[in-house]
């Protein structure tokens, strides 16, 4: 089990005078849970998700974002009660996603000459490294990866695996499994990552990553953008399954009901203005597919 | 014997002394440049007349010529002292002109190349690899099947004592002359070693044929001559590896290359260079590509303090293909200025250019190209395409492309972008677990992957690891 826990969470755009974008955002989700964040443009939802994940475009002014992991959270490494609780705040994004969260871009970028095989495979032995290093903290193990560090683990071009890295073969099957699963073409494997995507294959590359890479939470920021019924349906059977197989927590950042008929939200937030105003359940949704934002806001006001 | 021969034997005995006592080497000339020391080299060679004398001429046309100073954007090269330049260096190993055996190397030179992992790559696949180290080929392993089908791949010096016809005919005659420029004088006075290859008509070497060259001492000036002559219908493909440790003093690499590509012939030339941060890397290399002939060059050019190359290629005959993909990578206190040169002198020619440069911490880059389309050269076309990548602001890139078209039926296509290396990508990289050096890393990767996918392997393996190593600044 994990636990992301968002507390007081106050953000500004990373520039002198930068404008402020998130004003006290409070928003627990914890494996298993599907979790819909809902709200006009320019409310914080995408702001919200990047910050989680570490984006240097914006600081964080005020608050914590807390994961919580359970001593078996992953395979292969036990997690001492002093490891459980870490503000991801201090980490560098890589860490955190070593941590177990994941981002699913609305807009992902396009990286040309780099296969999807090299790069999944790069990064999930990256993840599962820097895993290791977070959890093992004495000075030696320190030393023993700067050691690691001198060779050419790292290149893209690699051949053999290294000790405790997944290697070619292995993965390949992996990423074979994970693609017939989403119904993706074998040939995506041998493609450049993101490059000439269309809008619905970026979306459906992103939850094949979030597939292979096994996060305890996925922030997943507007999966469901530009994507026709079918590949809405191929995205949505990706999310689920991230639940249900991989008993990650999901946030699903949306403007559109529409998605939330095929991933159904145990809890549907709504954003106003920079913050949390208002959360529910699945019916939430439906009244604002019906009725639009305007009685949020009214409602939220006047009780205030 | 005149008292002036006798002069010269005992400065030769000297020298030779001199230098196997302190460096191990069996022989090298002095300092500097005279007639006198390219007298030596050639005896030293025992080279024919007319090699003599095309050395002697070519030095006089090198003192003849001013030092290019004054082009745009330019590499600063008054530090090229002539004088303090060692222009040959022979190692000491019994066997003039190459060695069989690799086991017959002496530890050090094994020991070398081990490190650059050229075994492995001879190893594991090729075919002949010849290396240089110094100014001599040391090493040689010819295939047997190319020597019958009548296939040369030897070095340059082994090739002016046996197929002297040959090496007359073209070397520097056709192609580039040494009034071509000043390093061509220079090199056409000094040059040593290098590779000779000549292909038979309708012959198709699968393999690539590669030689590897390494610079080792302080203060000397590597001079290699590449001759590669393709007959009609032939095909093959020649790969060059070059590196240089770092010294004090700085090296000069005054390199010449030349081929000749005969009707329906193709050529392909790859290069994968690494110098020293003090060399000076001021290179010609040249094609002459006939009728329906196709040209390619691939290069990476790392290192060096400057570089000044512009592979050329001469489209003489009608139907006659160019292609270009160049890379270069400059980080602090490094000039790179590097491009590709086009001649489209007959009807249906066809070239494209692909660069790429990255540059970081202050280096610099500068892509120079020229195409010329001459009258007449009708229904030819062009495309140039420049891609820079900066890592920071400091750093800068120039992109000169001159076109000089004087023949309208013509289509001529050219694209340059510069950028940096955005943040959202690294991030996007990031939050999938990479950190920030292995995210740029292969971001960079990325980017140079249309060069290493046209090298074999242990090449493109060795060319991403030498850029990893830039980028962690851990290289020398």
């Amino acid at each position: 089990m994990a636990r992301l826990e968002i507390k007081n969470l106050h953000a500004k755009v990373n520039e002198d005078g930068g404008e402020k974008i998130l004003n006290g955002v409070d928003l627990e989700v914890a494996s298993g849970e599907i979790h819909a964040l809902m709200g006009p443009n320019g409310s914080g939802k995408s702001t919200t998700a990047k910050v989680i994940a570490g984006h240097p475009a914006y600081e964080v002014t005020d608050g914590e974002v807390l994961i919580h992991l359970d001593d078996d959270e992953f395979e292969d490494i036990e997690i001492t009660e002093d490891d459980q609780t870490w503000d991801i705040l201090d980490l560098e994004p890589n860490e955190r996603a070593a941590l177990g969260v994941f981002l699913g871009f609305q807009y992902p970028a396009e990286i040309e000459g780099v296969t999807m095989v090299n790069f999944l495979r790069t990064a999930l032995n990256a993840k599962l490294e820097e895993r290791e290093e977070l959890f093992e903290d004495d000075e030696e193990t320190e030393a023993e990866a700067e050691e690691d560090d001198a060779g050419y683990e790292t290149s893209p071009m690699e051949g053999e695996a290294d000790e405790g890295e997944i290697g070619v073969a292995e993965f390949q099957q992996l990423l074979k499994e994970k693609m017939e699963q989403l119904e993706m073409d074998e040939t995506f494997a041998q493609r450049y990552l993101n490059a000439g995507f269309s809008g619905g294959e970026k979306k459906q590359n992103e939850v094949l990553q979030a597939a292979i890479l096994e996060p305890s939470i996925a922030v997943l920021d507007e999966i469901d953008s530009g994507l026709d019924i079918d590949r809405l349906q191929d995205v949505s059977t990706g999310i689920n399954a991230l639940r249900d197989e991989q008993n990650a927590g999901i946030l699903q950042i949306t403007h559109y009901q529409r998605i939330l008929d095929y991933v159904e939200p145990d809890h549907v937030h709504i954003m106003l203005d920079g913050k949390v105003a208002m959360s529910g359940d699945s019916e939430l949704a439906v009244k604002l597919e019906e009725n639009g934002y305007d009685w949020v806001r009214e409602e939220v006001y006047e009780t205030a | 014997m005149s008292s002036e021969q006798d002069h010269l034997k005992e400065t030769d005995t000297e020298a030779r002394f001199g230098f196997k006592k302190e460096q191990n080497s069996a022989f090298e000339t002095e300092k500097g440049l005279t007639e006198e020391t390219i007298r030596l080299i050639s005896d030293d060679k025992d080279e024919p007349d007319w090699m003599r004398d095309r050395r002697l001429r070519a030095l006089r046309q090198f003192h003849e010529m001013p030092m290019p100073t004054d082009w745009p954007g330019q590499p600063d090269l008054t530090e090229v002292d002539i004088d303090e330049i060692v222009p040959y260096i022979r190692p000491d190993i019994d066997t003039r002109g190459g060695v069989d055996d690799w086991e017959e190397l002496p530890e050090e030179i094994q020991d070398t190349f081990d490190k650059l992992g050229i075994p492995e790559a001879e190893k594991n696949a090729l075919s002949g690899v010849g290396a240089q180290y110094e100014s001599e080929i040391v090493y040689q392993n010819m295939q047997e099947q190319w020597e019958e089908k009548g296939v040369i791949f030897c070095d340059m010096d082994k090739a002016v004592q046996e197929h002297p016809d040959l090496v007359e005919e073209y070397f520097m005659t056709k192609c580039v002359p040494p009034s071509d420029n000043k390093f061509a004088a220079l090199h056409g006075a000094v040059w040593s070693g290098g590779s000779f290859v000549y292909v038979p008509e309708n012959v198709t070497v699968e393999m690539p044929v590669q030689a590897y060259f390494r610079m080792n001492s302080e203060g000397m000036g590597q001079f290699e001559h590449t001759l590669i002559v393709a007959e009609e219908n032939s095909e093959v493909h020649y790969i060059e590896g070059c590196s240089a440790p770092q010294y004090s003093q700085f090296n000069l690499h005054s390199g010449c290359v030349e081929v000749f590509v005969k009707d329906g012939a193709h050529v392909q030339y790859s290069t994968v260079q690494n110098w020293s941060k003090n060399t000076y890397n001021l290179n010609t290399k040249r094609a002459i590509a006939e009728k329906d002939a196709t040209m390619e060059w691939v290069s990476g050019s790392m290192g060096s303090k400057a570089t000044m190359l512009y592979p050329c290629t001469i489209l003489k005959g009608p139907g006659a293909t160019d292609n270009h993909i160049t890379i270069a990578f400059a980080g602090e206190g490094q000039n790179i200025d590097t491009g590709a040169k086009v001649y489209h002198n007959a009807p249906n020619t066809k070239s494209t250019i692909e660069s790429k440069s990255i540059s970081k911490d202050g280096g610099r880059t500068n892509y120079r190209g020229l195409v010329h389309i001459a009258d007449g050269a009708e229904d030819s076309s062009t495309s140039v395409e420049c891609d820079a990548l900066m890592f920071d602001n400091e750093s800068t890139s120039d992109t000169m492309p001159y076109m000089e078209i004087e023949e309208s039926k013509v289509d001529v296509a050219h694209e340059a972008t510069v950028g940096k290396i955005g943040d959202e990508d690294v991030f996007y990289l990031q939050s999938r677990g990479l950190d920030d050096d292995d995210a740029k890393q292969m971001i960079v990767a990325g980017f140079i992957e249309p060069i290493t996918e046209e090298l074999p392997i242990e090449y493109a393996v060795e060319l991403n690891r030498l850029i990893e190593l830039e980028m962690e600044g851990s290289l020398g």
